[in-house]
C-alpha cells in the first residue's frame, strides 16, 4: 500500500473516533513518518476549533498535577480534553522517562480524555519538534480543550506562546529563582499566571512580586489597564462598562478597591479579569474604543493543586481568554497569523531542500563549502551564486 | 517540522494492583532509557484497565510489568485481556519480579512472551526487547 493510501485508511478511522488510529498517527508525526504528511493534510480542514492552552513553568512546580486537575474540571464543564506532555530527552543515549502519566491518575480511564506522552527529542525550547502537528491531529479529532505541557526548564519556553491560544505560567512560592525566570522572559509569554503550591510560606510575596511586575508591563496601555489609574468622570466606582452585565462578584471588587483607595493584589487581578468582557461590550455600544485596542491583563491566582484548589478559578480565566481572544478579533487575527507563518516555514524548508539537493547532485555545493571553508568566498556570496544557478527550477 | 526524526521504541514500564514496591520497575525504566527506548512509567498502583489505556494512548511497542506481590497471575492475564478486546495485538509484553517458576507457563500461555526474574541481566532485557519488539 503506498503512504497516502495508508493515510487515508488511518484518517477513515480517525473520523470515527478510533483512539488506537490517534495514538498511531501520533507515532507517525513523532518519526516523521512518509504516512505523516499526507495524514496531516486531510486533517487540516478539520482543525482550528479547539482552545489549546499551554502550561509552562519550572521544573517542579506542579504542572502535571495542575493538569490533572485541570483536565478533570473541564470534564465536570462537560468538555472532552486531550493532554500532551513534554518530558527531556537525554542528550546521551536518545532515551527519555516520560514520567508525567504518573501525576496524571484522575482522569487515566475517562473516555472523554486521551493524554500523550512526547519526548523532547533532542529539541530545545520546551517542546518537542512535533508538538504542533500532534496537536493539529487531536485538534481534528474534535477535543474541546488541548492542554499541552512543556518540558520544566523555566526560561526557554517561548515557544509554546506560539503553539497555544493561552499560555499558563506556573510558579510556587520559595524559589525566588523562579523570579528570576519571569524577569527574564516568561513574564511576556503568560495570560494566567497560577502560584501552585499555596499553602506554602511566601506564596502571597510571590503572587505579590508576579502583580508588580505585570503592573509595570502594563502601566500606559490602552483598554482597561487605564482603570482604575483614571477612574470616571465624577469618580467613584462607575466602570467603563457602566450598562454593560458584569459577572457575579465583580461588583463587590470593583466597590472595595475604589473604597479603599489602596487595593490588594487579588483585588486588582480580580478586577482586571472581571473587566475585560464588560469593556469589550462598553467599547462595542458606546464606540469609547475599537475592541483590538482592549489587552488583557493576566490575573495572578494562587492554586493547591494536589487538593484541587483554586483549580476551577483557574479554568474561568482560561475561559475568560478565551471570550477575550474572540471578542477582540484576535482569534481571528491569529489564524491569520498563523497559517501565514506555516506556510512560510514549509516554503523555506522546502525551497532550501530543493535547492541544496540540485547544488549538490551538479557538484556545486561541495566546491563552494570548499572555498567558504579555506576563506576563498564569503557564505553571502556563495548563497548568492546557488540561489543563481539552483533555485526555482 | 518536516525533518525525519526517526523511530524510536517505546516502552510502557506498569506496576499493577497492591504493589508498593517499584525500585525494580525503576532500575529496568533507566536501562532502557540508557539505551535510547523512550520509557513511560505508570507509576504505583495501577489498574488493569488504567495500563491498557495507557498502552493504547501511548503507542507503546512494549508493555513491561513489575509484579513483587503476587498478583500477576491474575492482573497481567486481565491486561492482556483488555488489550486484546481494544484490539491491540501488536505490543510485546514482559513480566518481571518476583515470580514463581511454577507460575510462568500460565503468563506465557496468556501471551507474556518472556518473564524476567531476579538477577536478570538488563543488557539481556534490552537484548530482547529489541529483538523482539512485533513493529
Amino acid at each position: 500500500m503506498k503512504p497516502e493510501d495508508r493515510a487515508a485508511e488511518l484518517f477513515a478511522r480517525l473520523r470515527s473516533g478510533d483512539r488506537r488510529a490517534l495514538a498511531r498517527a501520533i507515532t507517525w508525526i513523532e518519526n516523521g513518518a512518509e504516512e505523516a504528511t499526507a495524514l496531516l493534510r486531510l486533517v487540516y480542514p478539520l482543525t482550528g476549533r479547539a482552545h489549546v492552552v499551554g502550561i509552562t513553568g519550572p521544573p517542579g512546580a506542579g504542572k502535571s498535577t495542575l493538569v490533572d486537575r485541570l483536565a478533570s474540571e473541564q470534564r465536570a464543564r462537560g468538555r472532552t480534553v486531550a493532554i500532551v506532555a513534554v518530558d527531556p530527552t537525554s542528550p546521551f543515549s536518545g532515551g527519555a522517562i516520560l514520567g508525567d502519566r504518573i501525576r496524571m491518575q484522575r482522569t487515566l480511564t475517562d473516555p472523554g480524555v486521551f493524554m500523550r506522552s512526547l519526548a523532547a527529542r533532542g529539541h530545545l525550547g520546551g517542546l518537542s519538534p512535533a508538538t504542533g502537528e500532534v496537536v493539529s491531529v487531536l485538534d481534528a479529532f474534535g477535543f474541546d480543550v488541548i492542554l499541552v505541557e512543556t518540558v520544566g526548564t523555566g526560561q526557554s519556553e517561548v515557544e509554546i506562546m506560539a503553539l497555544a491560544h493561552t499560555t499558563c505560567v506556573v510558579v510556587v512560592p520559595g524559589l525566588g529563582d523562579e523570579i528570576q525566570a519571569i524577569k527574564a522572559g516568561i513574564l511576556e509569554i503568560g495570560d494566567v499566571f497560577v502560584c501552585n503550591k499555596a499553602d506554602r510560606d511566601g506564596a502571597d510575596r510571590t503572587v505579590n512580586e508576579i502583580e508588580m511586575m505585570l503592573d509595570l508591563g502594563h502601566m500606559g496601555q490602552p483598554g482597561i489597564n487605564r482603570w482604575p489609574a483614571e477612574p470616571a468622570e465624577g469618580g467613584g466606582a462607575q466602570s467603563p462598562a457602566a450598562g454593560a452585565a458584569l459577572p457575579p462578584g465583580a461588583d463587590a471588587a470593583l466597590r472595595r478597591l475604589d473604597r479603599t483607595g489602596h487595593h490588594s493584589a487579588a483585588d486588582l487581578a480580580r478586577a482586571a479579569g472581571y473587566m475585560t468582557r464588560a469593556a469589550v461590550h462598553a467599547a462595542e455600544r458606546h464606540g469609547t474604543a475599537n475592541p483590538g485596542d482592549i489587552s488583557w491583563r493576566p490575573p495572578v491566582l494562587k492554586t493547591v493543586a494536589k487538593d484541587g484548589q483554586g483549580v476551577e478559578a483557574v479554568v474561568d480565566r482560561l475561559d475568560e481568554h478565551l471570550t477575550f481572544l474572540r471578542e477582540t478579533g484576535r482569534w481571528e487575527a491569529r489564524r491569520e497569523k498563523d497559517a501565514a507563518l506555516r506556510l512560510q516555514e514549509l516554503v523555506g524548508q522546502r525551497a532550501a531542500r530543493a535547492t541544496l539537493d540540485r547544488a549538490r547532485a551538479a557538484g556545486d555545493l561541495e566546491l563552494l563549502v570548499r572555498q567558504v571553508a579555506e576563506r576563498r568566498l564569503d557564505p553571502y556570496t556563495a548563497a548568492d551564486e546557488i540561489l543563481r544557478n539552483h533555485w526555482g527550477r | 517540522m518536516e525533518a525525519a526524526s526517526g523511530r524510536r521504541i517505546r516502552v510502557l514500564v506498569a506496576k499493577l494492583g497492591l504493589d508498593a514496591h517499584d525500585r525494580g520497575a525503576k532500575v529496568v525504566a533507566r536501562a532502557y532509557r540508557d539505551a535510547g527506548f523512550e520509557v513511560i512509567y505508570t507509576g504505583l498502583y495501577q489498574r488493569p484497565e488504567a495500563v491498557a489505556a495507557a498502552a493504547i494512548q501511548e503507542d507503546v511497542d512494549v508493555v513491561a510489568v513489575s509484579s513483587l506481590a503476587g498478583a500477576h497471575g491474575v492482573l497481567i492475564p486481565q491486561l492482556i485481556q483488555l488489550l486484546r478486546e481494544q484490539g491491540v495485538d501488536d505490543v510485546l509484553i514482559l513480566a518481571g519480579g518476583i515470580i514463581p517458576e511454577d507460575e510462568v507457563p500460565a503468563l506465557l500461555e496468556a501471551g507474556v512472551s518472556r518473564v524476567f526474574g531476579p538477577g536478570s541481566d538488563l543488557e539481556e532485557i534490552i537484548e530482547y526487547t529489541r529483538e523482539n519488539v512485533k513493529r
